[in-house]
């Protein structure tokens, strides 16, 4: 197993926001954990980035061993990509600098380098904006590069949170297209989205999130055609 | 009293300008990156300047030892008190302010009891420097090519190297920051640090300019650290260092054409036309509040 959570559980003070959640991600899939607002989507994977503290639980990598406590920083050098809700752009460091806080624990400037051209490479348009500052980049450009700071540190999983949210359409589609294309790369993606139906499309398993606990979890195409799911989730 | 003396007024003005500056400017790092008050600021200020002393008096009679010392001191007295009473407040907002006014008391406390209230001369060398008419004490030269090397040193610090870069993203988003490998803990540590070093460096500089100190300056000080930071624009670094330039100023002036009673009159009275023009500072910018 590449990622293996068992029973987490998150509280805030006395709310308990997770109550015992388990799921697994094998290498080079891409997973959704699906669910409407307020679920607990984004409570899942700050607990997994060390942000948010696990009230009891386990999470176990196959490449760190167990991580669940561990503080952020040593998480994410372990090689969890962290791409946050709301991209989170550093608004008064230019797009160059932002990539450079990606790769801040890159001591050698050769590695350092390849990994800017490498980012440059997927994204060019922000080779192209490198001294702008983040805050003046628009919706899409920002969700780039808050993917492509994420991608400094070549993580072993992908961490997404809302990606496409309030992104226009026609963004919206680009940014699954990219997730597409990570997982043609070979990518481990987890995934959390509100619009479920794209986020089934592009993923190999699903999982559905509901106060706080799974109510369904199966291959993508089952829930596509499973009729509670689209019912709740995917507006049919 | 022909132009010269204005001149020199001048000088004098913007080296205590620089003082106020550098106070002010640990009380603007330490906010735009922890958001905390720290209300030791202006005892570790007091403690610079009595580094420095010690240095001179025990060690020799080298203005230049006596700056490092001091800056060296308190830098680490500042990581200390981040340690000790900033970190375990964390998430809570007025939590530091009360533990940094009980460092801030036991600091001034210590040094009152073990060395006595009074004032304290500060034995130095005062060289007088003279170009044609105009003369300068050679302390008033250091304090000023000493604080505006470090300023500007901070500034680019802060824009080019890495350090500065994670100083500025913890300071924007210290969550953000650490999900990405930076070690939030050992910045925060740092910044109180740096702030107390220039806080420190402040009072060794001011105490020599002066002659004398006593366990109780950083009260005055770091009040006017503090106005300095808001009229400046709440952690912003740049406000901090020309608005701590024209408090400076506008203090020797106000004694040069008035008497030394108006002083913190007319000084004031600058400031708060500031905010009446500009409410968020000189340098301050509207925040959205989440």
């Amino acid at each position: 197993m590449f990622l293996d959570v068992q029973d987490m559980h998150v509280r805030y003070g006395s709310v308990e926001a997770i109550r015992g959640v388990s799921f697994t991600l094998m290498e080079k899939e891409v997973v959704t954990i699906i669910g409407a607002n307020g679920a607990g989507k984004s409570t899942i994977l700050k607990a997994l980035m060390g942000i948010n503290r696990l009230f009891s639980g386990t999470i176990n990598t196959k490449f760190g061993g167990q991580i669940q406590n561990l503080p952020p920083h040593r998480i994410s050098r372990l090689g969890l990509g962290y791409i946050p809700e709301g991209r989170e752009i550093l608004s008064r460091l230019t797009v160059e600098d932002n990539l450079a806080i990606g790769g801040y624990v890159l001591t050698d400037r050769q590695i350092f380098k390849q990994r800017l051209d490498y980012v440059y490479d997927k994204f060019p348009i922000l080779k192209e904006r490198r001294g702008q500052l983040g805050g003046t980049l628009s919706g899409g450009e920002q969700q780039m590069l808050a993917i492509g700071r994420a991608l400094m540190l070549l993580p072993k999983i992908l961490l997404m949170d809302e990606p496409s949210l309030g992104l226009a359409p026609l963004v919206v589609s680009l940014v699954f297209n990219i997730i597409k294309s990570f997982r043609e790369e070979g990518y481990s993606i987890l995934l959390i989205e509100q619009n479920a139906k794209k986020a089934l499309q592009v993923s190999d398993r699903g999982y559905v999130l509901e106060n706080g606990v799974f109510v369904a979890k199966d291959r993508c195409q089952n829930l596509l055609t499973n009729e509670n799911i689209k019912k709740a989730y995917l507006g049919a | 009293m022909g132009l010269i003396f204005y001149f020199q007024q001048l000088i004098n003005g913007i080296g205590l300008g620089c003082t106020y500056a550098l106070v002010a400017l640990g009380y603007a790092l330490v906010f735009g990156v922890l958001n905390v008050l720290n209300m030791a600021h202006g005892d570790i200020f007091m403690i610079g300047a009595y580094v420095g002393l010690f240095a001179i008096l025990f060690l020799g009679n080298s203005p230049i030892l006596a700056i490092l010392l001091s800056f060296t001191g308190t830098f680490i007295l500042g990581m200390v008190m981040e340690r000790l009473a900033i970190r375990p407040t964390r998430g809570t907002h007025l939590a530091p302010l009360i533990t940094t006014i009980g460092v801030s008391i036991v600091l001034q406390n210590s040094i009152r009891i073990t060395y006595g209230p009074e004032q304290h001369r500060m034995p130095v060398e005062s060289a007088i420097l003279s170009f044609g008419d105009i003369t300068f004490p050679l302390i008033l030269i250091i304090n000023l090519v000493v604080s505006i090397l470090l300023m500007v040193g901070l500034a680019l610090a802060i824009r080019k190297t890495k350090m500065g870069k994670a100083i500025q993203a913890v300071a924007e988003n210290a969550e953000i920051a650490s999900a990405y490998g930076i070690d939030v803990n050992r910045v925060m540590m740092t910044t109180v640090g740096l702030a107390s070093g220039l806080g420190g460096l402040a009072g060794v500089l001011l105490g020599m300019t002066l002659g004398s100190i006593s366990p109780f300056i950083g009260i005055n000080f770091g009040l006017k650290g503090l106005i300095i930071l808001i009229v400046g624009g709440v952690g912003n670094i740049y406000g901090a260092m020309v608005t701590g330039v024209i408090l400076g100023i506008t203090e020797v002036f106000s004694v040069t054409f008035f008497s030394s009673v108006y002083r913190d009159v007319i000084a004031f009275i600058v400031l708060i036309i500031i905010l009446l023009l500009k409410p968020t500072g000189l340098f301050g910018e509207k925040i959205r509040v989440k």
